[in-house]
């Protein structure tokens, strides 16, 4: 049986991991690698690193970050944050990444999905949807959900699928860093509508978060920071704990 | 020395960096001259089958893999190009294996993302392994049944988790991104 999968995200900031909270407040949460090894150990499923500050000067730090990652990591890892174009994906895909996250490039430009899965596979391509409910329904946020645009999430998955995406990676605004569980409602929507792999992100807190959203979606991934770089979900412990709840899970 | 093959559907830093883990040196070559010396060969891929197949075409690189004597370990698209036929493209592949690769249905979640147990498991790549362990996948189109098939997975429909045929292996699972279980599963390709 395919597993759900837990999936750590760090956000990346100059080389070193940090943790905002409802996308502002930014403050340090140690060395990626270290942190990743120990992700590994724990046994998550896969790792997401965002580049939050994604300058061009920046670039350099990131792909030889990726190289590191590659080099001591043995499961899959996406990286997202400032991929604009076919060239950005394939300097992060030859550094050893296993797939790209887009997220505002997107949405400002939608052929770009279809021309990275042409160079690469769908399976390279993770779209990220920073989501918001407004009075209309569930919106799309780019540029760090500080730019509200004129997409409806549900629409925006759909075109991602159609344009080749392999994966979407749902953050809710509204629940990020609240500890009040995923958004489900949203997710349920998003991911009974695309037959794509849908991460669940943002409000996670406690171990039952994870077996509601598994048991209420669809959604075939959950995503987390905070509450694994603070220690306050151990992701084998999470693992145990959905397997009693008959979830399929991988343990190490 | 264990050498990748180089062509235009590679995640070839994955594989070398996965046996470089290992304490193995790779040398990544389409070279004819290279890859005959090699004490074994790693086909990796990922991409698109027919474009992959016009390339290795192209360039002769599909009859030097046909040629090989030494153990060669196809892997993901790899697995796909050995065998005999790919709907994606509607190409004739290598015919190494007798399967064809079909395209899972898209009314459900495609591609088969994320980690999954055996079926089944048989031969030399799953000296080890158990049926409840998993690996990796990352695939939209599958290699049917055949008696070549090693390592049985059940995705939408059971399909060939690994296949083996005299000095070919293959494997549709990423064993260079499965943690322990496909350090495991390298080694036993490695030791052959």
């Amino acid at each position: 049986m395919l597993k759900k999968r837990i999936i750590p995200c760090l956000d990346i900031q100059n080389g070193r991991t940090v943790k905002g909270v409802n996308f502002v407040g930014i403050r340090d949460a140690g060395d990626p690698i270290d942190l990743a090894k120990r992700y590994v150990l724990e046994g998550a499923d896969e790792l997401v690193f965002l580049d939050i500050t994604a300058t061009i000067e920046n670039r350099d730090t990131l792909v030889s970050l990726v190289e590191r990652i590659a080099r001591e990591i043995d499961i899959p890892f996406t990286v997202g944050g400032g991929i604009n174009s076919v060239e950005d994906v394939s300097r992060i895909i030859t550094a050893g990444a296993d797939k790209v996250s887009v997220n505002s490039s997107a949405v400002r430009r939608p052929e770009l999905i279809r021309e990275i899965a042409d160079e690469f596979g769908s399976q390279c391509v993770t779209v990220a949807i920073d989501t918001q409910k407004s009075k209309e329904g569930w919106k799309v946020f780019t540029h760090g959900g500080r730019k509200e645009t004129k997409l409806m999430t549900i629409d925006w998955a759909k075109k991602a699928e159609e344009l080749g995406a392999g994966e979407i990676l749902l953050t809710s605004m509204n629940n990020d860093g609240t500890k009040e569980g995923f958004a489900l409602e949203i997710t349920e929507k998003v991911s009974d509508r695309v037959n794509l792999p849908v991460i669940a992100s943002g409000g996670a807190g406690f171990e039952k978060d994870f077996e509601i959203l598994f048991k209420t979606t669809k959604a075939t991934a959950g995503l987390a920071a905070s509450i694994f770089h603070n220690n306050e979900i151990h992701i084998q412990d999470l693992k145990k704990y959905l397997k009693t709840k008959q979830i399929p899970v991988r343990c190490r | 020395m264990i050498a990748i093959i180089k062509y235009n559907a590679g995640n070839t830093c994955s594989v070398q960096n996965a046996l470089k883990r290992l304490g193995y040196e790779t040398l990544i070559t389409d070279d004819e001259e290279e890859l005959q010396n090699a004490e074994k060969v790693i086909f990796p891929g990922v991409g698109e089958a027919s474009t992959a197949m016009s390339y290795l075409k192209e360039r002769g690189i599909d009859q030097v893999i046909l040629n090989l004597k030494q153990p060669v370990l196809g892997i993901c698209l790899g697995l796909q190009l050995m065998c005999e036929h790919s709907e994606e493209g509607d190409v004739a592949c290598l015919g190494i294996f007798k399967n064809n690769v079909c395209k899972f249905p898209n009314t459900e979640i495609v591609p088969h993302m994320g980690w999954n147990n055996f079926e089944e498991v048989k031969g030399t790549l799953f000296k080890g392994i158990e049926v409840n362990n998993d690996v990796y996948f990352v695939h939209n189109y599958y290699a049917d049944l055949s008696d070549e098939t090693t390592g049985v997975c059940n995705y939408i429909t059971p399909f060939s988790a690994a296949l083996e045929k005299d000095n070919f292996y293959a494997t549709q699972f990423h064993p260079e991104k499965s943690a322990d279980i496909g350090e495991k599963i390298l080694k036993n390709f490695l030791d052959l």
